[in-house]
């Protein structure tokens, strides 16, 4: 499957989860900022796509779990370097270059944009084929 | 008043699927309500069923679904209603018929879909299908958020307990 393959697929889950215009689903758009979606709807995503991608996706393995509480994670309300570096091993598809300027864990969610999806669900794909 | 929107279970496939009966009637005090005569546009009384309280119905069918899998200890709450389509009304006298199914379940939650039929007076004739309501569940004790919550199940409760009790089913 291509990424733009992908894309379309991955943009009809957010129009569904979200109920958002297809035209607002842009590889750029932020799922929380500019589309709107609340903590259950990252969870009514993972659903969505491990139905329309026949794979399954365990917790923790798409979004980031349990950061906000672990204290070697985020100090004074923000990520440590060792938080971010353990996110970048963990999370691979997501883009931290931005966050890392200003890593308030407030302003995490911005990291989870749409492209970021497309590469979470490339990556996982291309493994189930190498298993 | 109590807030049970379904009147029995008939059915209960653990992790499957749940139907469940509501039987309307005239005693319900909002049905005078909704919606009442109005003499000044010369309109009759016209008793029917609130959308909302159908959906709550659906809620409370695949809560109990939800809540099954995990003996009831997990404190099962709505959290999404990702569809909601009623296509008829319901009136006094009516049954409707909800029939919740589970999509997809996980530690974090759960996601459902729902049909609703109406069944005709006496049981005559074919089950109408009148609605969908699919909806989300969250597990609060395992959400992502890390908010906390009191430790006694509130979503449980003994009126619950009564509902499947009376329709042959045990609660643990």
């Amino acid at each position: 499957m291509t990424r733009d393959e992908i894309f379309e697929k991955v943009r009809e889950v957010l129009v569904d989860a979200l109920g958002v215009d297809d035209d607002e689903v842009t590889p750029d758009a932020r799922l929380a900022s500019d589309l709107g979606a609340e903590s259950i709807d990252f969870l009514d995503i993972t659903f969505k796509l491990e139905q329309v991608f026949e794979f399954k996706i365990s917790e923790g393995e798409m979004f980031p779990t349990n950061v906000a509480q672990d204290p070697t994670y985020v100090q004074d309300g923000k990520v440590t370097p060792k938080g971010i570096a353990e996110l970048r091993a963990k999370l691979p598809h997501f883009d931290f270059s931005e966050f890392e300027k200003d890593p308030q864990l407030r302003r995490i969610a911005d990291v989870f944009t749409v492209s970021a999806i497309v590469s979470f669900v490339e990556r996982k794909l291309d493994t189930n084929v190498a298993a | 008043m109590r807030w049970m929107w379904i009147d029995r279970v008939l059915e209960l496939v653990p992790g499957e699927r749940m139907v469940a009966i509501k039987n309307i009637s005239l005693a319900e005090e909002h049905l005078h309500e909704h919606f009442a005569a109005d003499p000044e546009r010369g309109l009759p009384a016209c008793p029917v069923m609130p959308a909302s309280l159908i959906i709550e119905g659906m809620a409370q069918t695949s809560g109990i679904l939800v809540g099954q899998v995990g003996a009831f200890r997990e404190k099962v709450v709505l959290a999404k209603i990702s569809i909601a389509r009623i296509d008829r009304d319901a009136f006094p006298g009516d049954t409707l018929r909800y029939t919740a199914t589970i999509e997809r379940m996980d530690e974090a939650g759960a996601s459902t879909r729902g049909v609703i039929e109406r069944l005709d007076l006496h049981g005559q004739g074919e089950p109408e299908q009148i609605g969908r309501v699919d909806l989300m569940f969250s597990h609060v004790d395992r959400n992502r958020s890390g908010l906390a919550f009191p430790e006694h199940n509130f979503v449980f409760g003994e009126s619950f307990r009564t509902l499947l009790q009376s329709s042959g089913f045990a609660m643990e």
